[in-house]
């Protein structure tokens, strides 16, 4: 026994071995086309999942989570490389996975407005479609550099979502949340009688361009061929990676502990110096960035928006994505990103039953585990720090 | 002398009824106050106009000088009053020193860069506030200062009040409004508590107390002077003692013969 105390840090191990099969069970996944193979192994999945958690051995996982998170974070990028390596030539599929990726980021902010906020958004997509808009038009009628066009989807986003909510942050209870619901109805329409946007046919998008780098053409190395898709894939792996580490450290900060505060209760924060409404605003606002930010990368990637695309029913996706995953956690939203959005994909029979599916995963979820899959921790400000 | 506190004719209404009606009361610098009265009698009304959360119909409050009958509440806090509640508010998935640190809010940084890209600052913070919330938790319960990051959920009454109080005094203030701490609490851990008070009262002589009790053991004990309240108005004030004898005030309580 060396050191009692500070032997108390949980192994790493369980982490990456957890993060091991997580990656190859996906790329068998998105590999497998049969329909059959496809539902063996989603059962296959949910009993290795109920199992491990039955002997205990997920405990050890969430452990080295929560001990070992920088290191651990980057043996989740890794995985998600390969992931992207084993599938460099598949167009369908690095779509698929950067769509994947593009929604966590989105549905990263919020949870930043629910999650920490307590604000619920019901207009996630919209504030999304914002984001997609924003670098349908600034791509076809100038000439500022693409980056930059993602910093003003964020902007825009923010800015619209501030427009419509100051007035009514301001008051307790969820106000906000119904003002959000009527602008998530009406934006579709609003997009779809706006000729300068297309109407209802929607816009082409030009492709990303970085520097000369067009984004839009495969890459020839040698006699190895990549998609292009893999230049969207990367690029949103490092828009994830940064929305990550903002939110968190966010969550780690005094920022974040404010949040909690006036989520829980708004009047003993506000006994205790807290300026409720500017901490409301502020979660509101960095959600809204984040979610214009994936959303105007969404666009360039897709290459092509329409109203059809950011209705009410995508927005009840997002949230339903947040209660999947877990209210406050940025892993499990991941993991209920993909499982939202990749499961319908490959499982072609459901597809037409997808809301059916997930209002019964979200039924599921709250009745059995109403803190998501992965539930949220409590506060460590550092990982793996030691009084 | 100047009073630190000072409520001249605060009347609070609700609808029909009132309340506080024409309250008024001084609290001296470094005084321990009981505040009793039947229950309804208007104490944890004063506490909520005395902190902001409720604005008064009429008359004003004072603290330190300054007029702060229509400030917020948070400005109140920053002006230094801090207060625990009647029904204990800790934020009960929140840790130990989560709930303390929200306490703190006005000596802890709160720029958004420095948050989140000044990590190392913030660690030196950090550090420092873990330190001091561990020091002040120590003096209630040293158990618990090895407990600072679990869930206050899991604690039994008598350590979220500890914390509660914890959470008051963090960011030393200057005036302390205690609101029925030992509600729900047995008889032996509401003194253990009082000590704990006491102690820290000891460390810091300015700090002032104004306390709700309806034990009346803890008044006795601890104040040096009593305001008792019914239906809004003071109708007797002085040491325990005198006012305990008080015909009107044994009314009050026990009604009339």
């Amino acid at each position: 026994m060396a050191g009692n105390a500070k032997t108390s840090q949980a192994a790493v191990l369980p982490g990456i071995i957890a993060l091991a099969i997580a990656a190859v069970y996906l790329i068998a996944l998105l590999a497998v086309e049969k329909q059959s193979l496809i539902i063996s192994l989603l059962a296959v999945g949910i009993i290795v999942v109920i199992a491990a958690a039955g002997f205990g051995l997920l405990d050890g996982v969430s452990r080295a989570f929560s001990d070992h998170e920088d290191a651990l974070g980057g043996f989740a990028i890794l995985a998600l490389l390969a992931v992207g390596v084993f599938f460099h030539e598949d167009h369908f599929v690095l779509l698929l996975v950067t769509t994947v990726l593009l929604y966590s980021v989105a549905t990263l902010g919020l949870n930043i407005q629910f999650g920490y906020a307590g604000v619920l958004n019901f207009a996630g997509a919209s504030f999304f479609g914002i984001g997609a808009y924003t670098s349908a038009v600034l791509n076809a009628h100038t000439a500022l550099p693409h980056l930059i066009v993602l910093l003003i989807g964020g902007l825009l986003a923010a800015l619209i979502g501030s427009l419509l909510l100051l007035p009514v942050l301001r008051t307790r209870g969820h106000y906000a949340a119904v003002v959000t619901i009527a602008f998530a109805l009406l934006f579709k329409t609003f997009l779809e009688v706006n000729d300068v946007l297309g109407g209802p046919q929607g816009m082409q998008v030009k492709g990303m361009t970085i520097m000369g780098w067009s984004f839009n053409d495969n890459i020839e190395i040698g006699k190895v061929s990549l998609s292009f898709y893999i230049n969207y894939f990367a690029i949103s792996v490092l828009l994830l990676i940064g929305a990550f580490i903002v939110v968190r450290r966010l969550e780690r900060s005094w920022i974040g502990l404010n949040l909690d505060a006036l989520r829980l209760d708004e009047t003993a924060a506000s006994c205790f110096g807290l300026d409720v409404v500017r901490w409301k605003i502020t979660a509101f606002l960095i959600g809204n960035f984040l979610i214009g930010v994936a959303g105007a990368m969404f666009g360039m990637v897709g290459s092509f928006v329409a109203p059809n695309n950011y209705t009410f029913a995508d927005s009840l996706i997002l949230v339903s994505i947040l209660l999947l995953g877990g209210i406050g956690n940025p892993w499990g939203l991941i993991v209920a990103t993909f499982i939202v959005v990749v499961v319908p994909e490959k499982l072609q029979t459901i597809q037409e039953y997808r809301f059916l599916l997930y209002a019964l995963l979200v039924i599921g979820v709250l009745l059995f585990r109403p803190e998501g899959l992965l539930p949220r921790p409590v506060r460590r400000y550092f990982p793996g720090w030691q009084p | 002398m100047t009073a630190l506190l000072e409520a001249r004719g605060v009347v609070k209404r609700f609808g029909g009824v009132v309340a506080l009606d024409g309250l008024d009361l001084a609290v001296t610098a470094g005084e321990i106050i009981g505040l009793i009265g039947p229950n309804g009698s208007g104490k944890t009304t004063f506490f909520n106009v005395a902190t902001g959360i409720y604005a008064a119909n009429a008359g004003c409050v004072m603290f330190d000088g300054a007029d702060i009958t229509r400030v917020p509440a948070r400005a109140i806090y920053r002006a230094g009053v801090s207060r625990t509640f009647q029904r204990s508010r800790l934020s009960l998935p929140l840790s130990i020193f989560d709930n303390i640190m929200i306490g703190n809010h006005k000596r802890l940084n709160q720029g958004l860069w420095f948050n989140l890209v000044k990590r190392g600052d913030f660690k030196h913070e950090f550090e420092a506030s873990y330190r001091a919330a561990r020091a002040l938790v120590e003096v209630f319960e040293p158990a618990l200062a090895n407990r600072m990051f679990e869930p206050v959920a899991g604690l039994p009454m008598i350590d979220r009040r500890r914390i509660e109080i914890c959470r008051a005094l963090i960011s030393e203030p200057k005036l302390l409004l205690l609101d029925e701490p030992s509600a729900g609490m047995t008889h032996d851990e509401t003194a253990e508590l009082m000590n704990d008070i006491l102690i820290v009262r000891e460390r810091n002589k300015d700090l002032t107390i104004i306390i709700v009790e309806h034990e009346m053991g803890v008044i006795e004990r601890i104040t040096n002077r009593c305001v008792v309240l019914n239906f809004g108005r003071k109708i007797a004030e002085g040491p325990y003692r005198d006012v305990a004898a008080d015909a009107q005030v044994q009314e009050a309580y026990l009604g009339v013969a």
